[in-house]
């Protein structure tokens, strides 16, 4: 047996015997996921066990390494891993943008210093974090953010607003970009990490059109930063700050999948017309389900474009808005129920509402097809 | 698996770079439909083809072939959709190929396909749309042999053919799957009619009439009423293959056209400045990535032998169809007057697509089948 055979040996026992079977059950929507920090509750026994038998391996995030605590798995581990989790539908024992986004960013940026405090605090879920960029001035021209990090000696001095920002009210810490500078645009922004316990620090919810409020409005005022909490260079931050867009764009775009499957199988539309327009749907569904492969293969082997996420976070959050007006097409007047019981409190018109921003959020449709025309086809002026 | 292995890459470069040379717009398609040809291809190049090995390139090694797979086999059409390259590589490589495999047609035919001296046809659809289980052309039988009556249309080099696998019906009605009878019918058979005809992208199909034609019980191909198992391994080959094609006509195009975007100047700027454009080329830049990774995953699928092979079939055969055909329309519009020359090859492109997207199936069909194999 290969070395890999015999990590799919053990992997396959070990999650046999250790991931509880309510774990096991699909996840409804995101409130079915562990989000950690420290004001998480969790809703089962069985969540805080799974979480924290993973996080005990590293399996939280199974590719960083065993000092930030990670698995330190080779990528055909970490595939064998995902392969034998989805082989028993275990769900992911921790989700959190400290994973998704902050983590990747810090493993290029941070220093060790940094690494090795709040990467394992990512991984064993103990810290939320949240993200600042989006302001009410800058949404599309991110750069043109104002919110202003003044160097005061021994500490920055923060003050502005920042939008946008998902679970600010349930966030720990907050990843941050600021202005350090007003000589360049980009090159006057530095990225901070705060406490959102620090005094100075506020935040509002913002009803959105689902009924959801993922959402916040952030406040800084006279807020005290230690010198120590920024990552790269002062000035610098834009370019940590592209490299989680990056990532961020693939966990957008992932999103779409999770809900994966085919949509002709689970309206089962009678009326012609919609069925036909359904499986056209559902072509390109699977069509994007072999792209997603395909491009987690290529960015692992290095042979992805750099700008290829902005080109899955297009096709990926478009694909997943047509899902969900389809879906509302096909409930007919049954997903117009907005609180019923039966309607389970009127997911689908939620979800379908929801879905509305998802080509927005990290950064619009019409924001990456500027990229692609620029970075991948190379257009004149773009 | 998802990914290419170093001899795929190898044999991908081998493709890409002899057909930009020998398989080019200029050099093939334009030069034989200037002439009067029957073919619509030349024989020249397909010994070419010969080679490189790739006239064989699914024939197993001990009948001379190089034994590979449906992925290979796309690298190969991808480039071949690129060039617009006229050739029997679909029909008679990869199509009949596949539906005479494990027979003792095989042991006829094969050694003639890998150095390129024969051409094959398959001989399904008998109307307007591809309607396979609908087979109605009659087999019966007659001593020790069948007689064949019908008719067959867009038999692809159908009128080049040296052989020409058709599909039958040996027993049950049309829509029945069961029934159906696959024969070697060799070119010349006493009562078989060929119409020749020039296809809107100067390609050829015949249309056949088979009156009364007579052929002995070797002419069955596989086994009698058992013929839909290697049609459709056959059909699904041609469709994966078609699939790639597209793919190749869809980045053709699109290249020609991101070119021609940075060129052609307007109101003193290059049209490929203009925001309305250059939305319009990323979307179609993603497409065509997607329809690519369908193309392959289908291939993938075939060659592993999966159950999900046959919807991933479809999938890719719908996606890649659906694509090129925006790619060839978006082509032709942002070419403005230019694009609509017979000079200029961008319409040769949408004219490709055209016969492409409804080989072995349109568009519809093949959503339809998805959903069907979807459960719904």
């Amino acid at each position: 047996m290969t070395d890999l055979e015999t990590f799919r040996t053990d992997t396959r026992a070990w999650l046999g015997a250790n991931c509880p079977a309510e774990m096991r059950q699909p996840i409804g929507s995101e409130a079915d996921l562990c989000w950690g920090g420290r004001n998480w509750t969790f809703q089962s026994d069985a969540q805080r066990r799974w979480m924290e038998l993973m996080a005990e391996r590293g399996w939280t995030v199974p590719d960083w390494p065993k000092d930030y605590g990670g698995g330190g798995l080779s990528p055909d581990e970490a595939s064998v891993l995902k392969e034998e989790m989805q082989r028993i539908g275990a769900r992911p024992p921790l989700s959190s943008f400290g994973i998704s986004m902050l983590g990747p960013a810090l493993l290029k940026f941070g220093t060790e210093e940094q690494k090795r405090h709040y990467l394992r605090q990512i991984a064993r879920g103990e810290i939320r974090w949240c993200q600042g960029y989006s302001e009410p001035g800058a949404g599309s021209d991110l750069a043109g953010l104002q919110t202003k990090a003044e160097d005061r000696g021994d500490h920055w001095l923060v003050n502005g607003q920042k939008v946008w920002t998902s679970y600010a009210d349930k966030a720990d810490w907050i990843f941050c970009l600021v202005r350090t500078s007003s000589e360049s645009k980009q090159g006057g922004i530095s990225f901070l990490l705060f406490d959102m316990r620090t005094p100075g620090v506020s935040t509002r919810p913002i009803l959105l059109i689902s009924g959801y409020s993922p959402f916040c409005e952030t406040f800084f005022d006279d807020v005290k930063v230690p010198k120590d909490q920024i990552v790269g260079k002062v000035n610098k931050g834009w370019d940590v700050a592209k490299y989680l867009l990056g990532h961020e764009r693939e966990m957008i775009s992932a999103m779409g999948l999770g809900m994966g499957g085919s949509l002709g199988a689970a309206t089962r539309p009678q009326d012609p017309l919609l069925r036909a327009e359904i499986a056209a749907f559902d072509v390109d569904a699977y069509a994007f389900q072999a792209m997603s492969e395909r491009f987690a293969a290529m960015w692992k082997a290095g042979e992805a474009h750099p700008a290829g996420p902005s080109m899955m976070k297009y096709a990926g959050t478009e694909l997943n808005k047509r899902r969900n007006e389809l879906s509302m097409a096909a409930g007919g007047n049954d997903a117009l129920e907005w609180e019923s019981e039966r309607s389970r409190g009127g997911k689908t018109p939620r979800d379908w509402l929801r879905s509305k921003g998802n080509s927005i959020e990290g950064g619009t449709s019409e924001i990456q097809l500027n990229i692609v025309a620029k970075h991948i086809l190379g257009l004149p002026g773009a | 698996m998802t990914l290419l292995t170093d001899d795929q890459k190898m044999l991908q470069e081998t493709a890409a770079s002899f057909l930009a040379e020998e398989g080019g717009i200029a050099k093939q398609l334009r030069h034989w439909r200037g002439i009067e040809c029957k073919d619509g291809f030349g024989h020249g190049l397909w010994k070419q083809f010969a080679e490189l090995g790739l006239t064989g390139i699914c024939i197993p090694e001990s009948h001379g072939g190089m034994g590979l797979g449906a992925t290979d086999t796309a690298l190969v059409l991808e480039e071949i959709g690129r060039n617009l390259t006229p050739s029997p590589f679909l029909t008679t490589a990869v199509v009949a190929a596949r539906a005479i495999h494990g027979t003792q047609h095989a042991d006829r035919w094969f050694p003639n396909i890998v150095t390129g001296d024969a051409v094959l046809a398959l001989a399904i659809d008998e109307g307007a749309r591809h309607e396979p289980a609908h087979t109605a052309l009659e087999a019966k039988r007659q001593g020790n042999g069948f007689v064949l009556s019908g008719s067959k249309q867009f038999v692809v080099q159908g009128g080049s053919a040296d052989m020409i696998v058709t599909a039958a019906r040996t027993a049950g009605s049309a829509g029945e799957t069961d029934g159906l009878t696959l024969f070697a019918v060799p070119k010349d058979t006493a009562g078989l009619d060929v119409e020749n005809v020039a296809l809107v992208d100067s390609s050829k199909a015949a249309r056949l009439t088979f009156e009364n034609v007579q052929l002995d019980a070797d002419a069955v191909v596989g086994e009698v009423d058992a013929g839909w198992g290697p049609l459709s391994r056959s059909l699904n080959a041609g469709r994966a293959g078609a699939a790639a094609e597209l793919v190749g006509v869809a980045s053709g195009a699109s290249a020609m056209t991101l070119d021609y975007l940075r060129q052609r100047k307007q109101f003193g700027k290059f049209i490929g400045e203009f925001q309305a454009l250059q939305h319009r080329a990323a979307h179609l830049y993603s497409e065509i990535e997607i329809a690519r990774a369908a193309a392959f995953k289908a291939a993938q699928l075939l060659d592993s032998g999966d159950e999900h092979a046959q919807l991933y079939v479809s999938v890719a055969k719908a996606k890649a169809a659906d694509v090129a055909s925006l790619a060839v329309r978006e082509g032709v519009q942002m070419h403005g007057g230019i694009g609509m020359t017979d000079e200029h090859d961008i319409g040769l492109f949408m004219k490709r697509e055209a016969v492409l997207g409804e080989l072995f199936g349109d568009v519809y069909y093949h959503r339809n089948r998805v959903a069907e194999l979807s459960g719904y």
